[in-house]
């Protein structure tokens, strides 16, 4: 076993790199988020909603993005994408951060094919006749689902959406493929600068492993806090 | 776009091979098919540990399932990538290092899968067995893990699937599978990605989706 050293990693430029990845990654994540729950919650609607072609449309959405590798998204969207666009949009495009752009573009449409398929079956799992006497009460389809069916199936849905922000957590490591200066990135890059590969994995290991204990706890709280009831 | 799948269609499917190693399409598929066969047994294993009653077992096991299943996997390849050549003390190369990335990761979630489908059954199964004089591995062996394991095959198909999209990680550490292949061609085009991941998108959308018609006409039938 060779000799360890942690010193210089946490000090100095190596421990600035780390940090800065470390933020940026969280960044990512959370931003991922915020634009993910949307997309899912309407894709999750088209799936569920009576015209026919709303749910071949959503249908086609969740298994066209689920059956591609995250890795593959990214290089599509940061690659090939922007030679689709006009030449004053992909110029302006290129003066800004493209490469966080791409990746955030990529983790949200994959993302948000997973998290509509939990939110889905959560609002499944409400009893049918529940609707039906709804819209038998005059409520429109959207009523209905804002008023009665949605606050029953959040319970239902938020666990297996936390347990999917576990996963969008670990995801964003795949942005470092296009140059995303996340952690996976600033990690290599230490590791290449210090040759301290282990330490460097084991700090970022360590990171890694921390924001993803943080949101298994917050799975477990809320199952706690908010246990599953749905009328039957 | 035909052009381009005229020139390059046997590069992609194959890679190099025959004047070279093997890769593209086919790597893929072998290195899923490696991956997921091997971390079956692992699999297993770690899941019967995490069901244990031993402590010395179940603990070190469930913190290993913690620490594998809360990490990326690309954070996975890399220690294998760096710790592999240590412990061999030979350099490793990409394929043997992806490969046990993948057959770890997987059987960390392969773990969780077993533990759960056996954590499922009613727990008088258990001590029934073992209050007709069964031991704890009979009453697995026997009763436990042949009900546990038979809802269980619709769901390797699917890990099947995500397997195949792991292998995609392997561009990362230089591997020459599909998506490496792409980016290699993409490379030599220079003027068409658009075309190149678009098709690269839709190979695997093919493999995977197929599958998962699969898993899912397979659950139809078990049920």
């Amino acid at each position: 076993m060779p000799h360890l050293d942690f010193t210089a990693l946490l000090h100095g430029q190596f421990r600035d790199w780390l940090l800065s990845g470390f933020l940026f990654s969280l960044q990512l994540a959370a931003l991922t988020l915020v634009l993910a729950l949307p997309l899912a919650t309407g894709i999750a609607l088209l799936r569920l909603a009576p015209s026919r072609l709303a749910k071949a449309i959503g249908f086609a959405y969740v298994e066209g993005v689920r059956s591609v590798p995250l890795l593959v998204h990214m290089l599509f969207w940061y690659f090939g994408a922007p030679e689709a666009l006009p030449v004053a949009l992909k110029a302006w495009l290129y003066t800004g951060n493209i490469e966080a752009i791409s990746a955030i573009v990529a983790l949200s449409t994959y993302t948000a094919a997973y998290m509509s398929e939990d939110i889905r079956s959560g609002l499944r799992a409400v009893p049918r006749a529940q609707f039906e006497a709804a819209r038998a009460l005059g409520f429109t389809f959207m009523a209905s689902m804002r008023l009665l069916i949605l606050p029953q199936a959040v319970r239902i849905t938020v666990p297996p959406l936390i347990s999917q922000t576990l996963n969008l957590w670990k995801n964003t490591s795949i942005a470092t493929v296009i140059g995303v200066a996340e952690l996976m990135y600033q990690a290599q890059r230490v590791e290449s600068a210090s040759f301290r590969g282990f330490e460097t994995f084991a700090i970022v290991t360590g990171a890694y492993l921390c924001i993803s204990l943080l949101i298994t706890a917050l799975a477990w709280l809320f199952q706690q806090r908010y246990p599953v009831r749905v009328a039957s | 776009m035909i052009e381009l799948i005229d020139t390059y269609w046997l590069y992609f499917l194959l890679g190099q091979y025959p004047h070279g190693p093997l890769g593209g399409l086919a790597l893929t598929i072998v290195l899923a098919s490696l991956g997921l066969l091997l971390a079956l047994p692992l699999g297993l294993l770690l899941g019967l540990a995490r069901f244990s009653p031993l402590p010395w077992l179940r603990l070190p096991v469930t913190g290993l399932v913690f620490v594998v299943r809360g990490t990326p996997l690309l954070m996975v390849v890399f220690w294998a990538y760096f710790f592999l050549p240590s412990i061999t003390g030979q350099k490793t190369e990409q394929f043997s290092t992806m490969l046990a990335a993948l057959v770890l990761f997987d059987a960390a979630y392969l773990a969780e899968i077993v533990r759960a489908g056996l954590q499922a059954l009613p727990k008088g199964q258990m001590a029934a067995a073992r209050s007709l004089g069964m031991s704890h591995g009979q009453a697995l062996r026997l009763i436990l893990l042949p009900q546990a394991l038979r809802p269980m095959l619709p769901s390797l198909v699917n890990q099947f699937v995500s397997t195949i999209k792991e292998t995609s990680l392997g561009t990362i550490i230089g591997l020459s599978e599909l998506s490496f292949i792409a980016t290699a061609i993409n490379n030599q085009v220079l003027v068409k990605p658009l075309q190149v991941y678009g098709i690269l998108a839709l190979s695997y959308f093919i493999l995977c989706f197929g599958l998962a018609r699969l898993a899912y006409a397979l659950e139809a039938r078990i049920k």
